[in-house]
C-alpha cells in the first residue's frame, strides 16, 4: 500500500520477480491485466451499521461500514450533506502494520479512497439536507484491513461503493424543533459510481492488483478511480519514487478501463438482494 | 443512527427473557480458528449479534523497546471497536473505554500462557468488533484464546468468559444489547476451567453478596460450556480427516467419520446447561 519499496525482500525473490515478468509471467500466474478472485459479501453488519461490506481481493481483506447521522451542515454549504471516507491500518491485518496514530500510509489511503467517493460524485450531497442551514445527513464509510497482501485501495474502494450503494436508513425530519423519524427507510442518493484501479510499475512493465511482493519491489503505482461512462474522476501516483513515463500512464489507463466494468457488475449483484 | 428504545420487558411472564431465551441460557455460539492468513494466529466468533474477528502475532520483537520484560513475553491486547458497531458512529481514536478494556481482557488471558518462555518478546494480540451487540469484552476473550492457541503459543488452557447480569431481579446469563443497557448490572468474568479460578472479574449495578455467589456459579457453568465449544472449534481446524482410500490405522477412525454428529449429540446445548438446573 504505502511505499514499502525500503521493506526487506531478498535479491532472489526481487530477480525472480523480474525474470517472470520479461517472460510475460507474474507470481501468481495471473495476467499482467488480470484481478485476482474478488469476492463481496454486502451487509454484514446488518445490526448496526446502515450499509457495510466484506471484501475478498486475493488474501487481502477488508470491512466496510456505513453510518449515516444527523449534523449540521458546512457554514459554506448549508443545504448540502456531508460524505467522508476514513481507513485505518489495524495492525490485525499485517506483521507491517504497527500500532499507534495513523502514518502517512494510512493517511493516503483514506483520501485517495475518499477523493474516488467524493469526485464522482457517488453521493448527491443536496438531496442529504433535511433543512437548509440547520440539519443534514451526515454519511461516514470507514475501512478496516483484515488481511494485508496488497492493493488495500481497490479492495477499499470496492468495499466503500458496496456499502454505499446497499445503505438504507431511517428518513428524519423536523417536528417542533424536534427530530423524529417518519418511518420511511431511504437509500442514498446515488448519482455515480467510481471504482479505484490501481496498476503498479515494475521496472517497465505494469500489472494491476499488485500482490505484497509486487508491492515491494515497484518503482510506483498508479490509482485511478474510473466512474460509470469511463471517465477518470480521480487519480493518485505514489507507493515509491520511481516516475512514470506518459506513455505508461496512458497504458495503465487502458488497463484500468479494462477492467472496470467486471467489478462494478460484482458489485451490483453484490448489493441485488437488499430490499 | 436509530435511537434505541427501551423494551417493555426484559423478562416476561412467562419467565423467558426480552429475546426468548431462557434466564441460564446463551446467545448461538459460532467460534472459528484460522480466519486470517497474515496473522499468526486468529479466530473469530459471532455470539448473538457481536461478531469479533481477533488476531495473534508472536512471539515477536517488541517494540517500543522500554516495554521490555526480562524474565517474560509481554502480552499487548488492543481491543477496538469498529466506527460502525454500534447504533452512534464510535469516534475513531480509541477511547479511555477501549483501552480498559484491551487491559483486562490481557489479565484474562495472561495466566494461560507460557510468557515466561519469551523473555523480552511482545505476543500482540488485536481485537477487532466488527458488530457490538452486548458481551463484547467476553466475547474478544473467548477469541482471543482461540488465536492465541491457533498461533501455536504454549498454553495451560484455553479461557472461556462470560457475562452474568440482572434484569427485572433474576440473574440471567450472557447479556444481550438491551439488557446491557436497561438491565441492573453486569458481572463479566473468565475462567481457567480446570481449576475453576476466575482471570476476569468485573460488575457493575447493583447486586446483593448473595447475588454475586449465586451469579459466579451460573457463570461458571456457562463457561464450561463455552470451552468445549472452542475445543471444538480447535478440532475442527487441526483435526485432519483420512481422505478416501488412504491407509489409516488410527484407532480413531469412527470418531472422524461422524465427527460433525459428534458436535451436535455431545455439545447440545440443552443438555450441557441442564446440569446445573
Amino acid at each position: 500500500m504505502g511505499d514499502f519499496t525500503a521493506e526487506t525482500i531478498s535479491h532472489i525473490d526481487r530477480e525472480f520477480i523480474a525474470d517472470l515478468l520479461r517472460k510475460g509471467e507474474r507470481l501468481d500466474g495471473r495476467a499482467f491485466d488480470e484481478y485476482r478472485e474478488l469476492s463481496i459479501t454486502a451487509d454484514v453488519v446488518p445490526a448496526k451499521a446502515e450499509g457495510s461490506a466484506m471484501v475478498q481481493l486475493g488474501d487481502t481483506s477488508v470491512v466496510a461500514g456505513v453510518k449515516v447521522l444527523v449534523g449540521e451542515p458546512y457554514p459554506d454549504t448549508p443545504d448540502e450533506g456531508v460524505t467522508m471516507v476514513t481507513a485505518e491500518m489495524s495492525p490485525i491485518a499485517s506483521p507491517l502494520f504497527e500500532l499507534g496514530p495513523p502514518r502517512e500510509d494510512a493517511i493516503e489511503l483514506a483520501r485517495v479512497v475518499d477523493r474516488g467517493v467524493r469526485e464522482s460524485e457517488t453521493v448527491e450531497t443536496k438531496k442529504l439536507c433535511i433543512e437548509k442551514g440547520r440539519k443534514v445527513y451526515m454519511v461516514f464509510a470507514d475501512v478496516y484491513p483484515l488481511e494485508y497482501d496488497g492493493n488495500l485501495i481497490d479492495a477499499s474502494s470496492i468495499a466503500v461503493n458496496t456499502a454505499l450503494l446497499g445503505t438504507r436508513y431511517p428518513e428524519m425530519k423536523i417536528e417542533d424543533d424536534d427530530l423524529v423519524e417518519t418511518g420511511k427507510m431511504l437509500s442514498l442518493p446515488i448519482k455515480n459510481i467510481a471504482i479505484e484501479h490501481t496498476v503498479a510499475r515494475i521496472g517497465e512493465h505494469l500489472v494491476i492488483d499488485p500482490i505484497l511482493k509486487e508491492e515491494f519491489v515497484q518503482d510506483c503505482r498508479l490509482t485511478m478511480a474510473v466512474d460509470r461512462d469511463d471517465n477518470f474522476t480521480a487519480m493518485q501516483k505514489g507507493g515509491g519514487i520511481g516516475p512514470m513515463s506518459v506513455e505508461l500512464i496512458d497504458k495503465a489507463m487502458e488497463m484500468g478501463l479494462g477492467q472496470a466494468k467486471e467489478i462494478r457488475e460484482a458489485i451490483n449483484e453484490a448489493v441485488k438482494h437488499i430490499e | 443512527m436509530s435511537p434505541e428504545k427501551r423494551p417493555d420487558f426484559l423478562i416476561s411472564a412467562e419467565g423467558l427473557r426480552f429475546d426468548g431465551r431462557r434466564p441460564d441460557e446463551l446467545r448461538p455460539i459460532e467460534l472459528k480458528v484460522g480466519v486470517l492468513k497474515q496473522a499468526d494466529g486468529s479466530a473469530s466468533i459471532r455470539q448473538g449479534k457481536t461478531y469479533i474477528i481477533a488476531g495473534v502475532y508472536g512471539p515477536r520483537e517488541l517494540h517500543p523497546r522500554h516495554l521490555t520484560l526480562n524474565d517474560r513475553a509481554y502480552l499487548r491486547v488492543v481491543y477496538r471497536m469498529a466506527t460502525f458497531s454500534v447504533p452512534d458512529r464510535k469516534r475513531p481514536a480509541p477511547s479511555r473505554r477501549e483501552k480498559e478494556i484491551s487491559m483486562v481482557i490481557a489479565n484474562a488471558l495472561a495466566p494461560s500462557i507460557f510468557l515466561e518462555e519469551f523473555p523480552k518478546a511482545v505476543i500482540d494480540v488485536f481485537v477487532q468488533v466488527i458488530q457490538a451487540d452486548g458481551g463484547t469484552r467476553c466475547a474478544a476473550i473467548n477469541a482471543a484464546s482461540l488465536a492465541l492457541a491457533d498461533a501455536g503459543i504454549p498454553m495451560r488452557g484455553l479461557i472461556p468468559a462470560v457475562a452474568v447480569g440482572k434484569a427485572d431481579g433474576k440473574l440471567i446469563v450472557d447479556l444481550g444489547d438491551e439488557e446491557d443497557k436497561y438491565g441492573g448490572g453486569d458481572v463479566p468474568m473468565a475462567i481457567i476451567p480446570q481449576t475453576g479460578d476466575l482471570t476476569l472479574l468485573q460488575q457493575d449495578g447493583s447486586f446483593t453478596r448473595e447475588e454475586i455467589m449465586e451469579a459466579i456459579p451460573m457463570g461458571i457453568t456457562a463457561c464450561n460450556y463455552i470451552h468445549e465449544l472452542q475445543k471444538e472449534a480447535l478440532k475442527q481446524a487441526y483435526v485432519r480427516r483420512p481422505e478416501d482410500g488412504e491407509d489409516d490405522d488410527d484407532d480413531d477412525e469412527d470418531s472422524y467419520d461422524d465427527y460433525d454428529d459428534d458436535l451436535e449429540t455431545d455439545l447440545g446445548e440443552a443438555e450441557l446447561m441442564e446440569d446445573d438446573e
